[in-house]
């Protein structure tokens, strides 16, 4: 499991690291029942504040991504693969979507897009 | 009963100095920074905590217990270090040991050895010859050896090297794995409580500014610096502290999110250390 946390960022700890563990989900590098380090002992290794990892535990929570069971830890939930990843194709439906109103502006084509979009693919640059 | 420690209306009055109204209370399992420039009253909160000097008013509670009534047994649960030594220097560490140890009803001789061997410090050495990291990991081993639930530190890294420092602050971590137990320590060292403290109360001129966990002071403070056509009358009330040059101003504000509505992308926001909350609300307007 990587964490890596930049105290030069705007975005507050927490959210890094509900993002980081986020992304660990989707890409099932942290697959369904894997047990989490207590809130304590990722403050520990993150160097950062308790109330901090609590937070950051307490909105995974909320999301549905991990369970907490008192007295054993928390762990990565169920079902939420699915779900995320179905939330993810819809941000990038969103920025699709931008892209063709941005393109409509420009008079774009449809083929022009597409090998722009090939291009990109292709190189691999994300 | 979640809370460790619990001060309420607290007051002192010296000649020259007056402790009003201090209030703040500690989580177990969380560790409280207290702030606050030489003077502000850091050192005679604690005093008072540890009844070391008397109140004139207010109310001071330890393990739900109050910190008088039940001295002895609050004391004999709390670890207390601070930033000058207290051993007799011209004996061992191994004979200082000795000596302290009987008064405590928990002492746990396993655990105080663990503690020497883990900190690197010689039994056989006399306390004057420790370096003075050494001397307050001497009291920090003594004080883990009783199983204090609460530690509270006056200090502890003034005066020590930023390694060092770093090292205390690895050991402070390892403290509250156990979620039971809570420290406190006051310190002008800000940086060290920017990585790890949950919780920091600010005290300036004997008063309270605040006492928050870190992350609220974090999500509203922000650091502004803008052209000074942005600053008048109005404007001027979002900032605690502002500091004004030939090209601009730079100014701390509390509530961050307002500040980015009011000035739009003029202006730069970034995020303030403890130590620019410190300076910018004590140095003021």
């Amino acid at each position: 499991m990587k964490i890596l946390i930049s105290n030069a960022s705007e975005q507050p700890i927490y959210e890094q690291i509900v993002d980081q563990i986020k992304a660990l989900i989707l890409r099932n590098e942290l697959p369904e029942g894997e047990s989490l380090p207590s809130i304590r002992k990722l403050a520990q290794e993150l160097q950062i504040s308790v109330i901090t990892t609590k937070r950051a535990y307490e909105e995974l929570e909320r999301e549905g991504f991990i369970e907490t069971v008192r007295g054993k830890g928390s762990f990565i939930a169920p079902q939420n693969r699915e779900l995320l990843k179905e939330k993810k194709l819809k941000i990038i439906e969103e920025k699709l979507i931008e892209v063709v109103e941005e393109s409509r502006l420009l008079d774009l084509t449809f083929e022009e897009i597409l090998e722009m979009l090939k291009i990109l693919y292709d190189e691999g640059h994300f | 009963m979640n809370n460790i420690l619990e001060v309420s209306n607290l007051s002192k009055e010296y000649k020259d100095f007056k402790l009003k109204n201090i209030n703040f209370s500690l989580e177990k399992g969380y560790i409280m920074g207290f702030i606050g420039p030489n003077g502000a009253g850091k050192s005679t909160t604690i005093k008072l905590m540890m009844n070391l000097v008397n109140k004139d008013a207010g109310e001071i509670k330890v393990f739900g217990l109050d910190y008088l009534q039940d001295e002895k047994k609050i004391k004999s649960r709390i670890g207390f270090v601070y930033d000058e030594s207290h051993y007799y220097e011209e004996l061992t560490v191994e004979k200082n040991k000795k000596i302290i140890a009987p008064f405590y009803r928990h002492w746990d001789e396993n655990t105080f050895q663990e503690y020497l061997n883990r900190f690197d410090i010689d039994p056989k050495k006399k306390v004057k010859q420790l370096s003075k990291g050494t001397k307050m990991k001497f009291s920090l081993a003594v004080a883990l050896s009783h199983k204090a639930d609460l530690i509270i530190m006056d200090e502890p890294t003034s005066g020590l090297d930023p390694i060092f420092r770093r090292e205390i602050l690895d050991i402070l971590y390892s403290i509250i794995q156990d979620e039971t137990k809570s420290i406190f320590f006051s310190t002008h060292i800000t940086t060290d409580l920017d990585k790890v403290a949950d919780y920091i109360t600010f005290i300036d001129n004997g008063s309270i500014v605040f006492s928050k966990s870190k992350d609220e002071i974090l999500d509203n403070y922000g650091l502004v610096k803008g052209g000074l056509d942005l600053l008048n009358d109005k404007t001027k009330d979002f900032f605690l502290g502002l500091r004004k040059n030939a090209f601009g101003f730079e100014g701390l504000a509390g509530n961050i999110h307002e500040v980015r509505k009011a000035f739009n992308n003029n202006i730069i926001i970034e995020k303030p250390t403890l130590e620019d909350i410190m300076v910018y609300t004590v140095r003021g307007r």
